[in-house]
């Protein structure tokens, strides 16, 4: 069963840029993840546990410890722009 | 006329709590406020490839110590889920927070509003990170007008617990009184420093309007950038007011995220933002559940604080009249811990009260300092000799005042001070006997129907014994012995 996918919207979240030729690839992709997803949320799970989680243990805390931070330097180092202390970038509001 | 009922706001009110733990919420980088910009980021914080986040397991102590001082249900199992998002302050592009199981849910507080007690409901309080600083420069940092946006990232991370309200709050004052209210319970469970002005608690305001309590809720406004409770009141005032003004005038509210000017003291529009579906949440694959056994919640109840509202009721149970009994409940802990003290001692609870939050709070102020000498014992036994008439009322401040520099006990201070009332009836007598000889035209008028004379030979009494006589007693005797 196809299953109706806004393929632009999608790309708009992920802030991807697609052309036309694209953006049908991905689409009859996506489109085949979701048929199979479909197929599985149509199996009979009666009697079986509801899940969160694939692994079988809860509570993997840490303690609440400062175990220290890395140089600013070398982590300002891997941005494009930098000042003062501080990443760069372009205005945040007008993004899109 | 209209044949539609009166207007009313209703108001939803989320509020994030920054938790004061030592480290980050899924990482080991310190919680710091004011440090350099971005000298508390690793590769967690900073989402460097294949770093991965661990829970404090702290913080989900205190959310539930918070969730359970807000009397909430706490989930016995919870998860996290990733909030997608696009901007620039969080480097993940997403926020790990939580979606459809919060660690609390259901839940209420009492507030004080416009002289009466409503209980608003907490639809949940959920465990989340905060996120990083932006810094927007060009044109007076205005949001929209900004050539550039630095960003400092220490605060990305860091253990934030949003709490929301059910839509229950329906008045500016109800609305303030709310977030002043879930601020000193915070701050009484010493889980966050709980300081607007630093940030480390946060409103945002959802509000709309509608025809009468019975009426279908109408569309809502999401209000930010509230950094006062009073600030807080204004806007939320303002908003219902133009959103009124708005219907009123045939036009429309539109579901929109509005900004708070302070100075201009109105709302404006930000842009729209992403509706709550294209959220995308998911369950954290990094992270498993967070499972809060009924053991370990009792074990979190047992350490919670006596609250704010607790105190307030406790002490108008011991006869405290409510205005001081607020004084008192929100004053230094130490000045609680004090009337306590002294109650145990065997102080009236009334004066006791009174005491603290007038003369020994005044003093404070005026010295400039916070630490005082006084012990519980010693205000008890200043309070029993007022009461023993061997303290005046203002005898008894000058004893404070050495009580509060630690200069002994209230007999010791009342007798290096020499303060003490007299009581020996034999010394008040011969005083009164020889004012009286010194007056004989005094007595005379008295005996002639001047009754207020009296007045006049107290004084003289008063004068020749430096004003350590009790009046009363003074003017007792003084009208027997002229009678």
């Amino acid at each position: 069963m196809p299953i109706d996918i806004d393929i632009a919207h999608v790309a708009r979240l992920a802030r991807l840029d697609l052309a036309e030729q694209e953006l049908e690839t991905l689409r009859s992709q996506l489109s085949a993840i979701l048929e199979h997803a479909a197929k599985v949320q149509s199996l009979d799970t009666e009697g079986v546990e509801p899940s969160n989680h694939p692994l079988g243990f809860v509570n993997a805390f840490r303690a609440d410890v400062v175990t220290g931070s890395l140089d600013r330097d070398e982590v300002l180092k891997m941005a494009p722009a930098s000042r003062d202390g501080y990443f760069v970038t372009p205005p945040a509001m007008t993004q899109d | 006329m209209t044949e539609t009922a009166a207007w009313e706001p209703v108001i939803g009110i989320e509020v994030h709590v920054e938790l004061a733990t030592q480290s980050k919420m899924f990482c080991g980088c310190a919680v710091g406020f004011g440090n350099d910009p971005n000298t508390n980021v690793c590769p967690t914080c900073l989402a460097l490839p294949g770093a991965l986040p661990v829970t404090n397991g702290r913080a989900i102590e205190w959310i539930t110590k918070i969730g359970l001082a807000l009397n909430c249900e706490i989930s016995e199992w919870s998860v996290f889920h990733r909030k997608n998002y696009f901007y620039a302050d969080l480097p993940k592009n997403y926020q790990i927070s939580q979606f459809d199981i919060p660690v609390c849910h259901d839940g209420w507080l009492d507030v004080d509003a416009d002289g009466e007690t409503v209980r608003i409901g907490i639809e949940r309080a959920h465990q989340e990170e905060d996120t990083g600083k932006s810094l927007h420069i060009g044109d007076g940092g205005r949001i929209h007008a900004a050539t550039e946006t630095l960003l400092d990232f220490n605060r990305a991370g860091v253990p934030l617990v949003e709490v929301v309200s059910k839509p229950d709050i329906r008045s500016a004052a109800q609305a303030r009184a709310y977030a002043q209210t879930l601020r000193e319970v915070v701050a009484e469970l010493d889980v966050s420093d709980a300081r607007l002005e630093e940030g480390s608690i946060r409103f945002d305001a959802n509000i709309s309007v509608r025809r009468g309590p019975e009426a279908e809720f109408g569309t809502k406004v999401e209000i930010k950038n509230m950094n006062s409770f009073r600030s807080l009141e204004r806007a939320v005032d303002f908003e219902i007011k133009r959103q009124i003004a708005e219907l009123e005038s045939g036009g429309t509210v539109i579901q929109e995220t509005r900004h708070w000017d302070e100075e201009a003291g109105v709302t404006s529009s930000m842009r729209t933002k992403e509706g709550s579906s294209d959220y995308r949440y998911f369950t954290e694959p990094d992270l498993v559940p967070i499972v809060v056994s009924p053991a370990w919640r009792e074990e979190i109840r047992a350490t919670l604080p006596e609250l704010p509202h607790q105190r307030k009721a406790r002490y108008a149970g011991l006869g405290v009249d409510s205005q001081t009994s607020l004084a008192l409940s929100s004053a230094d802990p130490q000045l609680r811990d004090l009337f306590d003290g002294a109650i145990s001692a065997g102080a009236d609870s009334r004066s006791a009260a009174n005491w603290i939050t007038g003369e020994i709070v005044a003093w404070m102020r005026r010295e400039e300092t916070d630490s005082i000498e006084l012990t519980p014992e010693h205000l008890a036994e200043m309070l029993a000799m007022i009461d023993g008439n061997e303290l005046s009322a203002s005898a008894a401040k000058d004893v404070l005042d050495g009580l509060l520099r630690g200069e002994g006990t209230a007999r010791q201070v009342a007798e290096s001070r020499d303060l003490l009332q007299m009581t020996d009836a034999g010394a008040i007598e011969s005083a009164v006997d020889a004012v009286l000889a010194e007056n004989p035209d005094a007595v005379e008028r008295y005996q002639g129907g001047e009754q207020k004379v009296v007045g006049f030979l107290v004084g003289q009494v008063m004068r020749a014994t430096q004003g350590k006589a009790d009046p009363k007693a003074v003017n007792v005797l003084l009208r027997e012995k002229l009678s």
